[in-house]
């Protein structure tokens, strides 16, 4: 096997040209946003949740799957070439701009209530959606690459997620202790403050272990998580200086939508699956088995690849354009963006991901991730029995 | 002897020590690791780790 060259990878690419849409998308949202504002049409104030929630559904179905892999001998090449990178820190140069904008307009226009909701959950799908870039370059080694993704972050005031992520979610993924790993029979409503509550004290556990075998105490300045909300404070604060404290009602809502969005997807990525647990008490090694995988274009181009997450879970330094597609992984029948639409909706996210996950273990739930309380429930609809031995 | 750091999860492979636990004997020594082998923690491969400077 020889490796290829960077102009040879290319042609491996099929969306080498659609990537740039991932903030394409936010320049597009700008610009109806600004429409909206300057010829007073309230309704392009909510642009970001009506593409979010119905055109790139809708797109996704329409335009459909690609999953080609580049070959092996071309990975390196593909990790390599700089323009993928460039294209996550003009991400993020456009996320902050546009976050001041919103920020300003919020701050100084007049606005009735309806447009002011319009704006702020526009933003808060910005700074959601600017999560997964967060996250695409907080598992980066190169110090910039981690210094961005705290600063992606500030906006949304979830620096945490950096630390819990990479430390935290990805060592105990699929498993009941993962505060990011939903369960069979759990809904996204009851999963959300769960793990909202739960990945705070994760980070700030995490930081202080780390800190104290450093022999240093939790309130350092080394501590990434607080340095991070430190981030979001400064942030905060010279907005409200500059645009009125009257912001911070708009600052804390759009926060909240933000990270509700990115917690919608977090639902959908592991939801049921259930690592086993081995004889010496440790759960059994990450696999491909391990996480809810799609190969619609249109949402894979907007979140950098994030739905080859299986191999995202194996190869988490592993740069976006080159991450695989599994045949053997679990496939969720439509891109996260539907996906998530579903999971705000229990009983049809239920009917939809439930059947799913049974067929998944061959009829055999006990071998899936249950929400505590609902197992009887379930196993009482989805009887065990009739599989064992098959397994 | 040198330490691989996880660049996830943080995980330490020490050469000195090995994984005997794993069938890695102590000594062991990065190179010689299987090139499939994968995180105990939290299943990244061997790209995803580091050397680091030892104490
Ligand atoms: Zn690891």
């Amino acid at each position: 096997m020889e490796a290829l060259s960077i102009e040879q990878a290319r042609d491996y690419d099929h969306k080498r040209y659609l990537w740039p849409m991932g903030f394409g998308i936010i320049l597009l949202i700008g610009a109806l946003t600004s429409v909206g504002l300057y010829a007073g049409m309230t309704l392009f104030l909510f642009s970001a949740p009506l593409i979010t929630y119905g055109v790139i559904p809708l797109m996704d179905w329409l335009i459909g799957k690609d999953s080609a892999n580049p070959p092996e001998e071309a990975l390196a090449a593909l990790e390599s070439d700089p323009y993928y990178r460039w294209l996550t820190y003009i991400y993020v140069g456009i996320e902050l701009v546009f976050f001041a904008f919103l920020a300003y307009v919020v701050g100084t226009f007049q606005l009735s209530w309806l447009e002011w909701f319009g704006l702020t959950w526009t933003t808060g799908i910005l700074t959601g959606v600017s999560i997964n870039t967060a996250h695409e370059l907080g598992h980066k080694k190169p110090r910039l690459e981690r210094w961005l993704a705290m600063i992606a972050l500030a906006p949304v005031a979830y620096g945490h997620f950096y630390v819990e992520h990479n430390k935290g979610h990805h060592r105990r993924v699929a498993t009941p202790q993962d505060p990011a790993s939903a369960r069979m029979g759990e809904s996204f409503w009851r999963f959300l403050p769960r793990t909202m509550v739960l990945s705070v004290a994760s980070a700030w556990r995490i930081e202080k272990e780390r800190l104290a075998r450093k022999g240093k105490c939790a309130f350092s300045s080394d501590n990434e998580v607080l340095q991070a909300w430190a981030m979001t404070a400064v942030l905060w604060f010279a907005l409200m200086a500059a645009f009125g404290t009257q912001l911070l009602p708009f600052l804390v809502l759009q926060a909240f939508l933000g990270a509700s969005l990115l917690e919608a997807v977090n639902y959908v990525e592991h939801y049921g699956l259930l690592r086993r647990k081995m004889d010496n008490g440790r759960f059994e090694r990450v696999q491909p088995a391990h996480s809810w995988n799609n190969d619609h274009i249109v949402t894979n181009v907007f979140l950098f690849h994030l739905q080859r997450h299986s191999d995202h879970h194996a190869h988490p330094t592993r740069r976006y354009q080159a991450l695989r597609h599994f045949d053997d992984a679990p496939e969720l029948p439509t891109g996260y963006a539907g996906m998530i639409l579903l999971a705000y909706v229990p009983w049809l996210w239920f009917r939809v991901m439930d059947p799913r996950v049974v067929r998944h273990y061959r009829g055999d739930i006990r071998r899936a991730n249950l929400q505590p309380g609902r197992e009887e429930k379930l196993l009482a609809r989805y009887p065990a029995a009739d599989a064992a031995g098959e397994g | 002897m040198r330490k691989w750091q996880c660049a996830v999860c943080g995980f330490i492979y020490d050469e000195a020590e090995g994984l005997p636990e794993e069938g890695i004997a102590p000594g062991t020594r990065w190179e010689d690791i299987p090139d499939d082998w994968t995180c105990p923690d939290c299943g990244a491969s061997k790209d995803d780790f580091e050397m680091v400077p030892t104490d």
